[in-house]
């Protein structure tokens, strides 16, 4: 039984079927690939994941509860963080910021009213912020603004929120897209890092094969929105019924 | 001091000077000159520039922090109004109670519309708020005439039952004795000066105002707000849930309002539907804007600027202007009057409008961009002048 487990899964848009009976399962703190190309349904299952979308039929359970018709902010508070395709951070706001929301969401839950106190008198929340961003490296970039700073350290600071909130499932969108090669490579070492240092379950949609092979325990590949295989790293690079879904038949 | 950092205390400190000594600040020019005409040191109108205060800096907790735009806040001063009013009409001219019902009423209002409003954002919460405000305004006038008395407005008459009128009470509103309208004028040669009760009850309301304001914006109740207005989806995918958070905020800033209502009517135990009017709740945004939204000092100064262009500009009519240019040659003397006229009198409406746009195209962060741009090439100025020396001048945030 994975941690998180996803039976018979069906979207529909109009007439496009973008997913078709899909069945997923995630092993606790495994790192677990989800490939396959342009259009194959990978966001689609991600956001069915977070309460994004809700599936035409089938089961979503993380951890043995349905995460189905719950609110995105709810799933987060089981367990579930997300880390977007485009960096999502609160870009006027300054890293610092940035890192004690996902703390004080962690500690306080989904509302509270803390109108009087000021945000220095929260010690735990500011010493746990801070030590977050040494951990990320950029405890130098404190007091500035998060817009401000290069794709590849928005992603970092991403991946920082995300891992505050202590989560058990870590779900990554492409998190290297649009990224210099210096960068791709920074972020899976940090990624790689994440993976010993901590006992966290990682689901990572990738493009990036390289991205995809240094990371992944075992790897599904989905096409047309149905999953083709799901296998070890080492079984999926010769199979032949991959290669067909990336390049085609004529291949 | 009061958990508050240095920045933030000397802000206070120096709102708290301007208002303590604003009959002075308000009065610089002797009575009788032909400058006296620009005085706005007198009760009615330092009154309107704190209360206004109080109402734009409610309205920034919601506008400057979460970025929903709301177009019906005079909504929730009008009710305020006529709350404070009932207040007067029933137990006595008290305005403890009064102020008290003003700020529960339009707080409980506040929550309804805020409830309906805030299921959308953008501009449909725009359009909810004005709906609501606009539908407030149209029930006050006509149908719910039994308790806002329609077009003719709320008033205290004789026959009202007071229930808590003593053979000697006050028949003026007044604070446990202290009459509103007493005022202790102060003769300096040729100046005058006027300290009036109701002024200084309503400046310390506006000082705890603008001190719970600064607390709030320093709270982590703050700095959800303004995660709210920078990333809505990265809140929710973060486990924080942003319809309380908008609606509290939204709550909190009409129970400013609903104080400012209240004020307003504990000055002049009168209240009329034309102040649920969406012009007034224009007025307000303005206001914030002018000033510079998300500021902390920002939404005053917007208050002090349009109030002061209202009832000073507003006053100033042709014949003043043919003293003015009395220098001149007859001819270019009414080519003058000619010229200027439209932007004075009733049309102070103009030269306000004008000078929005200059704000807006030109200084976006308001008149607090304009004071901190100054301060800045001050700075560049004397470069052998400390930063420290420098700071205290510049608005904060």
């Amino acid at each position: 039984m994975g941690i998180l487990e996803v039976k018979g899964v069906n979207k529909r848009f109009g007439g496009l079927q973008a997913l078709g009976n899909v069945n997923l399962s995630v092993k606790e703190n495994t790192v677990h690939a989800i490939i396959g190309p342009n259009g194959a349904g990978k966001s689609t299952l991600l956001n069915c994941l977070v309460g994004k979308l809700i599936p035409d039929t089938g089961s979503v359970m993380f951890d043995g509860q349905s995460v189905l018709g719950r609110a995105p902010y709810e799933i987060n508070q089981m367990g579930i963080s997300r880390v977007f395709q485009t960096p999502e951070i609160f870009g006027d706001l300054t890293v610092m910021e940035n890192m004690m929301i996902p703390c004080f969401a962690k500690r306080d839950g989904a509302f509270e009213l803390n109108a009087i106190t000021s945000i220095p008198s929260q010690k735990d929340v500011v010493e746990k912020a801070e030590a977050m961003l040494v951990d990320m490296k950029m405890i130098d970039k404190r007091d500035m603004h998060a817009a401000a700073m290069s794709r590849g350290d928005k992603r970092r600071l991403e991946i920082g929120m995300c891992l505050s909130q202590e989560p058990r499932l870590l779900l990554l969108d492409e998190p290297t897209a649009g990224m210099a090669r210096a960068d791709t490579n920074n972020t899976i070492d940090l990624l790689k890092q994440i993976k010993e240092d901590r006992d966290i379950t990682i689901a990572i949609i990738e493009h990036d094969m390289h991205v995809v092979f240094s990371l992944a325990d075992r790897i599904t590949v989905l096409a047309q929105g149905t999953p083709l295989v799901e296998d070890d790293p080492q079984n999926i690079k010769g199979n032949p019924k991959v290669r067909e879904a990336y390049l085609g038949e004529s291949a | 001091m009061l958990g508050l950092d240095k920045r933030d205390a000397t802000l206070l400190i120096i709102v708290t000077l301007l208002t303590m000594f604003a009959p002075f600040i308000l009065n610089p020019f002797p009575e009788g000159s032909a400058m006296a005409q620009f005085n706005a040191g007198y009760p009615d109108l330092m009154q309107r520039f704190v209360i206004f205060g109080i109402f734009a800096v409610g309205f920034n907790i919601l506008f400057g922090l979460t970025g929903y735009l709301s177009f019906g806040h005079a909504a929730f001063l009008g009710v305020g109004s006529y709350s404070a009013v009932w207040m007067f009409k029933l137990l006595s001219m008290n305005v403890v109670p009064a102020i008290i019902l003003a700020v529960i009423v339009s707080g409980l209002f506040a929550l309804v519309i805020g409830y309906v409003s805030l299921r959308r954002s953008g501009i449909y919460f725009s359009i909810l708020t004005l709906a609501f405000a606009q539908m407030s305004f149209a029930l006050a006038y006509s149908v719910l005439t039994p308790i806002t008395n329609g077009e003719t407005g709320l008033q205290v008459y004789n026959d009202d039952p007071q229930y808590l009128m003593g053979p000697d009470s006050p028949t003026v509103t007044n604070l446990f004795g202290l009459e509103m309208r007493s005022t202790y004028t102060l003769d300096m040669g040729p100046w005058s000066f006027d300290f009036n009760a109701g002024y200084y009850m309503c400046a310390l309301f506006m000082l705890a105002a603008v001190y719970l304001s600064i607390r709030i914006f320093r709270s982590p109740f703050g700095l959800m707000l303004k995660a709210v207005k920078s990333n809505q989806q990265r809140m929710n995918f973060t486990g924080l849930n942003t319809r309380p958070y908008t609606l509290a905020a939204f709550v909190i800033s009409g129970m400013y309002a609903g104080l400012a209502g209240g004020l307003m009517a504990s000055m002049d135990p009168l209240a009329g539907a034309e102040r649920m009017q969406w012009t007034a709740s224009g007025e307000v945004v303005l206001m914030t804007i002018l000033g510079g939204a998300g500021t902390l000092i920002g939404p005053i100064l917007g208050a002090g600027f349009i109030k002061y262009f209202e009832n000073i500009f507003s006053k100033i009519n042709d014949s003043v202007l043919h003293q003015w240019f009395a220098f001149m040659p007859d001819g270019l003397e009414d080519f003058m009057v000619f010229i200027i006229h439209p932007f004075i009198g009733k049309g102070w409406h103009l030269t306000l409008g004008i000078l929005f746009m200059l704000v807006v195209i030109f200084l976006p962060g308001g008149l607090v961009e304009g004071g901190q741009r100054i301060a800045a090439w001050l700075r560049s100025k004397t470069p052998g002048a400390k930063d420290e020396t420098t700071k205290s001048t510049e608005p904060a945030e």
